[in-house]
């Protein structure tokens, strides 16, 4: 089945003329077809318009003027917190109404230069605010191992289609966890790249000091083949750094001799699932036997990330979704003067979930409290990305479960916001620190079966090391290789 | 920070979100809950530590100054709920 072809797979046989973009891109909506009732990854999806561009890259091959891109004709699907060029964006809101994007993203002119296919617009949490995708306010995305269960969020639709071989690769966004707890929940290999990696210019901004674009991929090399497309300085996005970016497909040697990896003591205690620590204990001992030196080590601060994160990020969004006002886009409440149609539109247009936030975020940077709250977290996010720079003078990178338990059942924790929080316990501290992190598939839960995901974090930058000791982890294991029952 | 001394309404209206009776006294609940648990970062000293705002620091970054395209002004309204004129249109703000 074309449609459960890896990106490498898939442009080898596509070189070799074995196939073709059309039937590749074909392959994928009629999954689409097939089980997209029952996971609701899509939004929507536009076939003729991903037809249309499989044509065009089957003309540019016969006409032999393709040569040297590193994604021709790769059916790629995107959350819906991207811009696409004339695509509906919709961030899995109503407020955004029948917005119709006037730009491409710059990843995504990055891509479609590399020559992918982009189509689709996949499900999320309302303004990328969840775990599990229940915050949409469409549909709640199932988990293709067990549909009763969700997917992660806030990229649920982006793990979830990729997870189902409904497209070969999806794109998502992580402020504290978004893509890699819907990677471990559903099985696939979600990365993070660090602070500044990628230009954001074209998604709309939750946290701007946390928010990063990552790719959904079937295997770590894909997910470095992504990265390398993705990454570099845009001078339409002040926060993108101009840092060298790597050959990261060459930096998966398969040898990780010598490498030390550290293991956070905090990260082992309390409300972790049984089973995840037993996957992640097996995973970190294969790490051992190929050749990596383990280290224990201490990220003391880790306790306050999760408080330090609702009070950061729901300022910074307080801040950012001021924008959705009524006027310039989206749907728009009337009132009689500006003051009472904002409050009408941002009252009807928001879900629960956005206006617990916006609120909190409105709070805490409200006058008499900035200092109590605001900048007492900036500064609690301090000690945290000092814990992280000082393991890193001791080792390469971190190895820690990416989630506490596996995938819970939809309706489990979608009534009590806290304990939905403190499900990305493991996930937040790596965007208050800037760094990098991925995660990828390390075992199964036996009854039901249900993935288990291995974080690794990494440097500022060190994307190719984590990247290496992941992709030599996965050419040792099987686990990427299974497939849900759809 | 105890529920009872988060003013829901007030600082809803700072947010500008209008709020049903239903919505407040349930999101009232929820954030009392939630401030308290964000209270354990008064267990920290951070007396002598400075804040991050981003955590790659960059500073004063800028472009040349020279103009480059940008949208067009059909496709900037094309999102409009009001517009004429070339303009949004939106409700009178001074009599």
């Amino acid at each position: 089945m074309l449609n459960q072809l890896t990106i490498s797979e898939l442009t080898a046989r596509l070189g070799r003329r074995e196939i073709s973009a059309r039937e590749v891109t074909q392959s994928c909506l009629d999954q689409i077809d097939r089980v997209d009732g029952r996971i609701h990854a899509f939004l929507s999806h536009n076939n003729a318009d991903a037809l249309a561009q499989a044509d065009a890259v089957d003309q540019r091959i016969a006409a032999g003027t393709a040569a040297g891109q590193p994604l021709l004709g790769v059916p790629l699907a995107i959350k819906d917190v991207l811009a696409v060029k004339n695509q509906p964006l919709n961030c899995g809101s109503k407020i955004l109404g029948n917005f119709i994007s006037p730009y491409d993203a710059t990843v995504i002119q990055k891509l479609r230069a590399a020559g992918a296919i982009i189509f689709g617009r996949l499900n999320m949490d309302e303004f990328a605010m969840g775990s599990s995708t229940e915050n949409s306010a469409f549909v709640t995305t199932r988990n293709p191992w067990d549909t009763a269960r969700i997917p992660g969020g806030s990229s649920g639709g982006s793990a979830a289609a990729v997870a189902a071989d409904e497209c070969i690769a999806s794109l998502g966004s992580d402020t504290g966890g978004s893509i890699r707890q819907p990677a471990a929940l559903c099985g696939c290999v979600g990365f993070k790249p660090t602070y500044g990696r990628i230009s954001r210019y074209g998604l709309v901004a939750f946290a701007s000091s946390l928010d990063q674009i990552g790719p959904f991929t079937k295997d770590v090399r894909d997910a470095a083949t992504l990265l390398g497309v993705m990454s570099g300085p845009d001078r339409r996005d002040s926060t993108s750094v101009d840092e060298p970016v790597p050959d990261y497909p060459a930096a998966l040697t398969g040898d990780i001799k010598g490498l030390k990896i550290g293991l956070p003591r905090e990260y082992l205690v309390g409300g972790l699932d049984s089973e995840v620590k037993a996957s992640v204990d097996a995973a970190v001992k294969k790490l051992e036997s190929l050749g990596a030196e383990l280290v224990e080590i201490s990220l003391p601060h880790t306790g306050y990330a999760v408080a330090t994160y609702y009070i950061i990020a729901t300022a910074e969004a307080s801040a950012n979704l001021a924008r959705f006002d009524g006027i310039r886009y989206g749907a728009r409440v009337d009132g009689s003067d500006p003051i009472k149609l904002y409050g009408a539109t941002r009252g009807a247009g928001f879900g629960p979930e956005v206006k617990r936030r916006i609120i909190l975020g409105t709070y805490v940077l409200s006058s008499g409290y900035y200092d109590a709250y605001y900048l007492r977290a900036q500064k609690v996010r301090t000690l945290i990305r000092q814990d992280f720079l000082k393991a890193f003078d001791q080792v390469d990178a971190v190895v820690t479960p990416t989630t506490p338990t596996a995938a819970f059942k939809v309706g489990e924790k979608s009534d009590d916001p806290l304990q939905m929080y403190l499900s990305d316990i493991f996930t937040i501290s790596c965007n208050l620190a800037g760094i990098c992190g991925l995660s990828l598939p390390c075992g199964f839960t036996s009854h039901p079966k249900l993935p288990i995901g291995l974080q690794l974090l990494g440097k500022p930058f060190g994307e190719s090391t984590i990247l290496r000791i992941a992709h030599a982890y996965e050419q040792s294991t099987a686990w990427h290789r299974q497939k849900p029952a759809l | 920070m105890a529920a009872a001394e988060f003013d829901i309404k007030y600082v809803a209206h700072l947010a500008r979100i209008s709020l049903s009776p239903d919505e407040e006294k349930k999101l009232a609940a929820q954030l009392g809950n939630i401030l308290g648990y964000i209270e354990k970062l008064r267990e920290l000293d951070v007396t002598h530590v400075e804040p991050t705002a981003h955590a790659v620091p960059m500073v004063n970054v800028t472009r040349p100054d020279v103009v480059t395209p940008s949208l067009s002004h059909e496709d900037a309204l094309r999102n409009a709920p009001r517009q004429g004129g070339g303009l949004f249109i939106v409700p009178k703000i001074v009599e």
